[in-house]
């Protein structure tokens, strides 16, 4: 199954003292993302697949098994995707 | 038939007036007692609330407060009130018992809801002014504030021992002087000074400041700054105020031994 991820536009995002940090719109909540995590994030555009995305962002930059760091990525977008700071979806999302 | 006499009471905090008015005298009396040193009659009015005085509620009293946009309103509700505000034209109503508690919660609220839009905040903290400085001291409850308020050097202003009002301006950020107190029960000086930097509140066995990283800084801010908004515009505005300051102020970690020997680290 396709899966497209898209930055959801209710939260708010700035990378301070190295640290992506963001705050969901809908419930205050903080998270700190890591590195691997922080590059997902740039990349979810919307229009590139995950497994695309975790080829370009992830694979080609960090020293990971494209499988494991598939199944790292759909396990951070569904957890993202709760707290409402990243959409995921079976179809492009438009921006 | 009579006119019934409205009483107008101005209270000016941060820089920024709200006006009052009811026709309670009891209400009255009470808003003269907790905002003592913060009253300014004939102050020119940045909002203006009409407060309509009732029996206390005894179905929802402890329930939590909740703000939300609707309709372009702010509706501003707990338990114990319920309150409107346009802020188009920033005037609302208010409909509480006579409770200093309540009309306390809904101007911190206010107060939150305006600081947004400039980049300011209300932060769990106490703040102090010495030599013209203002040093920021923030926690959770039970970290220190009320102690390092008590042990304040003489000549020193205590702004607050609670809810510290922090607010940018052109020439960097200020604190001032707030009504809203803490475990002290008596209202700061009415005063205003340009911050010198923020502490983040420890107790330990040896007083000690340390660097905090710039991370670990906006985590602790925006852990403690009030905001109680269910609206993503107000989120995204809270967020970049703290980040702001955490870039431009200095964060540190007090470590204190809670005697006025913690002052002279500072």
């Amino acid at each position: 199954m396709t899966r497209y991820i898209a930055r959801s536009p209710d939260v708010a995002a700035r990378t301070i003292g190295g640290e992506l940090m963001i705050m969901s719109g809908r419930d205050s909540s903080l998270f700190s993302l890591n590195e691997t995590a922080a590059a997902l994030w740039e990349a979810a555009d919307g229009a590139t697949p995950l497994a695309g995305i975790v080829d370009r962002a992830i694979c080609a930059r960090f020293d990971v098994a494209r499988e494991e760091a598939l199944a790292d990525a759909e396990a951070l977008a569904e957890d993202l995707a709760r707290h409402g700071i990243l959409v995921v979806s079976e179809a492009p999302i438009p921006r | 038939m009579s006119a019934v006499l409205a009483h107008d009471a101005r209270v000016r905090v941060g820089g920024m007036c709200v006006r009052l008015t009811t026709t309670s005298t009891r209400f009255a009396g009470i808003l003269e007692q907790r905002f003592a040193g913060f009253m300014e009659p004939g102050r020119e009015a940045d909002y203006t609330f009409e407060v309509e005085v009732v029996d206390p509620r005894s179905d929802a009293p402890d329930a939590d407060v909740r703000v939300w946009r609707e309709e372009g309103l702010w509706r501003i509700e707990r338990g114990d009130f319920r309150a409107v505000l346009d802020p188009r034209t920033r005037r609302g109503r208010i409909r509480q018992a006579a409770s200093p508690y309540s009309i306390d919660t809904l101007l911190r609220i206010l107060h939150t809801l305006s600081l947004a839009d400039e980049g300011g905040f209300l932060l769990h903290a106490a703040s102090v002014v010495r030599a013209g400085r203002a040093q920021v001291f923030t926690g959770v409850s039970g970290a220190g504030k009320t102690t390092l308020s008590r042990l304040a050097p003489p000549g020193a202003d205590v702004l607050t021992d609670e809810i510290s009002y922090i607010r940018r301006e052109a020439g960097g950020y200020v604190a001032y002087g707030t009504p809203f107190a803490g475990e002290l029960a008596r209202p700061g000086a009415n005063v205003r000074a340009p911050i010198e930097g923020i502490y983040l509140l420890s107790k330990g066995p040896r007083n000690r400041v340390d660097e905090v990283a710039a991370p670990a800084a906006a985590r602790a801010l925006l852990g403690n700054i009030l905001f109680f908004a269910e609206d993503p515009a107000l989120v995204r505005r809270v967020f970049a105020a703290a980040l702001d300051a955490v870039e431009s102020l200095p964060v540190r970690r007090l470590t204190f031994v809670p005697d006025a020997s913690v002052w002279e680290v500072l």
